[in-house]
């Protein structure tokens, strides 16, 4: 029994052996810099708390009143060495962080598109937040899916995100950063997926009795796979457009994934202009303009009641 | 004639709530019993429910704040229940409209009605006498501020028997806030609860204010005031500048709820990101108003037990107050996901940091007031060390956060639940704890018993990392806070571990209830006894007065020259005054405030359930109880010299009964 207690320590190792610790296993260079940028905090820290958690527990023991034989200062209160130190070093390494923080939030910011080293054409994907559920629309594709994202491996991934009832967040932990989904904004995110694989993917922020199936799976394929899902959906009978989009956008839970064979294309600038009025900015001018959509007409607030 | 309300308000059908209510009715009826029983109404009424006295309402503030944290910890504990059971198609035993009362409820009551009622208390107790001051500046004030909170803790806790409370969180985000998505009276209980304790502690923000500023005793410059009285006042300042943000933020949401505005709905115009900005603006403050008090605790127990004046206390000034100032320009740290800038977020995050600097100063400060001292581990010691491990751990996960590249994948996580549980309970509840048995023997006049302290202490210390380091890894596993219910293999034991840290928790709650036990009991143990009013050996000038203090605390108002004024006097010698004593001119007790606060709580209950006579009627008795207030003349008294030489005579008895056993 005894002997037990030893491997106490490696107990947190060996529970953590046969787990996926998502945030520490990025499979995306976007996702790699938020570990590197923690783990480096990390380290950089404990070289300052872990000696104050000793000293604190060490000054405890040594000047515990039954230690006669320590010695006792009862008027000593300042030091002006001893001030410098304690201001100095944390200033020095909140210079470090604050170096480190400048770096990566201007290098990685979420809006800045990534290129990669072969020039790979990114792929654009819409996202639309629902209760309780993904919508991703591919615009240059003219395919859709709920709660299921599939990415080709290597290409570069440019998200716009709206949401079309309250506010949440879209987040894929082992590709990396995650970004708000608000009605009527556009936010926008730029991830990569380096290796195949099923990822993940929620809501991080609650938006209501569903939020907790607010899930999706993320499918990261090799190109040619992805082509061939691809020809797959198109192949499908269900259509998106605007007289069978509030079916799919109503609430549910725990909702099935679903493929759209055909996308109307001005859905999603549609979604967004109708929490402003409809007036949606033109990407190529930067003008606004009126948005001559259906959906916009939908009124949106039909459940407001006095 | 009754809005929305009817019976269908009452949640019959959920066996937990009317298990809780009959629970609530049976402990409220054995009180109510006990009460007439021995025929003490009329004492309550005129010498506490009545009382302007800040002693007395400090004693009824932490009374409250520990009756919140059984509720809010209930709350938890039903959380923790909830996951470690809801696991792969099994869906735990709450529903998910009732779990998503439960986390909103937890962090209301945890914030307002627990943390800042405790914070109150303590700076009730303690800060007019350490600056030698007979009472606050506006003693009605005071008592009118407690009924505020009071009347707020009413409300949100009676949502748990009529009608419902808030689903969306404990800041109510809109869009999932507004009429649209939560038509219930769920959001409508939060604004009243929180927009009328708000009231409340907005006015003790001024009170205390005005009394650090104008009530210190003579020679009591800036730099001789006590820490932890600093500490006071920098929360005061955060307290008047944050919390009309928040008033007017959860006003602009009301106007929305009941007028059909639109600053924070989906269309016309509406905004949520506004409130994210508003909410926080008030928000980061609001948990230095919390933890920076509890840094002043942590500094009079330091240097008390350690038997040293505390380490730089002028860096500890300087320190303190570049945190209040730091505090209002980091609120964007709670959004870097939003889609700021990449400039807008690098300087929240650096500013955020730059909070670091500080902190670790006064960790430090505390480190070297302990260096060639002579530390004696009474319980509030042990919270402090305790609170100087946990909070440097929490404060590196805070400096993590910081950094947006991080922030961006640990927002929302149970990582983010972890780090700021971490502070608050190993920051702000440690230190309110340390302060309530430092301050203990002060307000009563016996101590609070040391093993059942450490037990507690030990409880919640192992409790804590049981339960929360757990949280850190599952926000490592990309688990987000709020789920109620998740098909994970992985992240199954680490929920089971923290369930079982909740369990000890629970124990350490329950040994702190037996401290309190055991010490009532044994209150007239010599060794339990304080009579000379100093049993510490303190420093500052609350332990050179009798414990409990006299309504008027000061006979004489001391003079001061220097910095721990009465631990000189005591080096020297030199104790007892010889000033003549003078009348002492007292505010009167006065049923205003409880009279305001019961008006506040029918204005509050008809506007939650759109009764709107009621609500009308309760603010015409707001009105007319103040004017009527305002009129009286009859508000203030003399305590006769006869009386105060009594007390003093008393008091030099126990002095010399105590050295006569020494």
């Amino acid at each position: 029994m005894k002997k037990l207690w030893r491997y106490l320590p490696a107990l947190p190792a060996l529970m953590l052996s046969g787990c996926t610790v998502d945030l520490l296993q990025p499979r995306g260079p976007i996702a790699e810099m938020n570990r590197d940028v923690m783990v480096a905090e990390f380290a950089i820290m404990m070289a300052i708390v872990v000696p104050t958690c000793i000293a604190t527990l060490y000054f405890a023991w040594k000047y515990r009143a039954s230690n006669t034989q320590a010695e006792y200062l009862p008027t000593w209160d300042h030091s002006t060495k001893i001030e410098y130190v304690i201001w100095g070093i944390p200033s020095l390494i909140i210079v470090a962080l604050g170096a480190i923080s400048w770096y990566s939030t201007h290098a990685y910011d979420p809006y800045r598109p990534i290129q990669t080293a072969d020039n790979v054409k990114p792929l654009n994907v819409q996202v639309v937040s629902l209760d309780w559920k993904w919508l991703f629309i591919y615009p240059d594709l003219g395919i859709a899916t709920i709660n299921q994202l599939d990415v080709p491996t290597n290409t570069p991934l440019n998200f716009q995100i709206t949401s079309d009832t309250v506010m949440t967040s879209f987040f894929i932990p082992r590709l990396g950063s995650m970004i708000y989904s608000m009605p009527g904004q556009q936010t926008q995110l730029h991830l990569l997926a380096t290796e195949s694989g099923d990822y993940l993917g929620e809501a991080s922020q609650f938006s209501g009795r569903g939020f907790s199936d607010m899930k999706f799976r993320t499918l990261a394929m090799a190109p040619e796979e992805f082509s061939a899902w691809v020809e797959k959906v198109k192949n499908g009978s269900e259509n998106l457009d605007d007289t069978t989009y509030p079916k799919y956008a109503a609430p549910q839970e725990a909702a099935p994934v679903q493929y759209f064979a055909h996308v109307q294309p001005d859905l999603f600038d549609g979604i967004v202009a109708k929490y402003n009025n409809g007036m949606m900015v033109e990407k190529t001018t930067g003008k606004v303009m009126h948005m001559q959509s259906a959906s916009s007409a939908a009124p949106s607030d039909t459940g407001m009641k006095e | 004639m009754l809005g929305k309300l009817s019976l269908s308000a009452i949640p019959f059908d959920v066996p937990i709530l009317v298990g809780t209510f009959l629970g609530v009715v049976v402990i409220g009826l054995a009180v109510l019993g006990a009460v007439t029983y021995f025929g003490k109404w009329g004492y309550l009424w005129r010498e506490w429910l009545t009382t302007v006295d800040h002693k007395r309402l400090a004693v009824m503030y932490i009374i409250l704040a520990i009756v919140m944290l059984f509720r809010g910890f209930a709350d938890a504990i039903m959380m923790r229940t909830q996951l470690a059971l809801a696991y792969a198609g099994n869906p735990g035993y709450l529903p998910p409209h009732h779990y998503d009362q439960v986390f909103s409820a937890h962090g209301t009551i945890m914030i307002f009605f627990m943390a800042m009622a405790f914070m109150t208390g303590l700076l009730n107790l303690v800060v007019p006498l350490q600056i030698g001051a007979r009472d606050v500046a506006f003693p009605f004030l005071n008592s009118l501020s407690f009924y505020m909170t009071l009347v707020g803790a009413l409300l949100i806790n009676i949502s748990l028997f009529i009608g419902e409370f808030a689903q969306c969180g404990w800041l109510v985000y809109p869009p999932l806030s507004e009429m649209q998505f939560s038509p219930g009276v769920g959001v409508d209980y939060y604004i009243w609860a929180v927009q009328i304790s708000g009231v409340g502690t907005l006015l003790t923000g001024v009170n205390f204010f005005t009394t650090i500023v104008k009530m210190r005793a003579p020679g009591m410059g800036w730099m001789q005031m006590p820490v932890f009285t600093w500490t006071a006042f920098c929360t005061t300042v955060l307290i008047m500048a944050s919390f009309p943000v928040l008033t007017v933020t959860l006003a602009l949401l009301s106007l929305d709820r009941y007028l059909g505005m639109h600053f924070f709905t989906n269309d016309a115009g509406g905004n949520v990101m506004l409130y994210l900005s508003m909410i926080w603006t008030w928000g980061h403050p609001e948990v230095y108003i919390l933890v920076i008090p509890a840094f002043g605790v942590f500094s009079e127990v330091t240097s008390t037990f350690s038997r040293k004046p505390l380490f730089g206390y002028n860096t500890m000034v300087y320190a303190t107050c570049s945190i209040m100032v730091l505090s209002f320009v980091v609120w964007v740290h709670h959004f870097f996901t939003m889609g700021a800038g990449a400039n807008v977020n690098t300087f929240f995050g650096i500013m955020t940091m730059v909070i670091a600097v500080p902190t670790g100063v006064k960790i430090f400060n505390w480190l070297f007031t302990m260096y060639k001292g002579r530390v004696e581990f009474t319980a509030p010691m042990y919270w402090t060390i305790g609170f100087m491990i946990t909070f440097s751990i929490g404060g590196m996960t805070g400096v993590m956060m910081a950094m947006p590249a991080a922030d961006w994948i640990l927002h929302n996580s149970l990582f983010l639940i972890a780090h700021f549980h971490n502070v608050i309970i190993g920051g702000v509840y440690f230190g309110y704890i340390a302060g309530m048995g430092f301050w203990f023997p002060k307000a009563f006049g016996f101590k609070l018993n040391e093993a059942w302290g450490k037990r507690a202490f030990w409880c919640w210390f192992v409790g804590f990392y049981l339960a929360f380091v757990p949280l850190y890894v599952l926000g490592l596993e990309g688990m987000t806070r709020r789920m109620n219910h998740y098909d994970n293999p992985d992240w199954r034991p680490w929920l089971l571990i923290a369930e079982a840290g909740a369990i000890v928790i629970a124990l350490g709650i329950v040994c702190q209830l037996t401290q309190l036990y055991v010490s009532i009991r044994d209150r007239n143990l010599p060794e339990n006894l304080d009579l000379t009013g100093d049993p510490w050996g303190g420093r500052t000038l609350e332990w050179s007065i009798s414990s409990p203090p006299p309504a008027y605390n000061f006979a004489v108002i001391p003079d001061i020259h220097g910095l721990d004024t009465f631990h000189t006097e005591k080096q020297l010698g030199r104790r007892a005054h010889n000033k003549p004593l003078a009348p002492i001119h007292m505010p009167k007790n006065t049923a205003a405030g409880a009279i305001i606060g019961a008006f506040s709580f029918i204005l509050g209950f008809g506007a939650v359930w759109y009764i709107w006579w009621m609500a009308g009627l309760g603010l015409i008795g707001i009105a007319v109880t103040m004017i009527m207030r305002s009129a009286n003349r009859d508000v203030d008294y003399y305590v006769p010299v006869s009386e105060i030489e009594h007390n003093e005579e008393v008091y030099s008895r126990r002095i010399a009964a105590a050295q006569a056993a020494e």
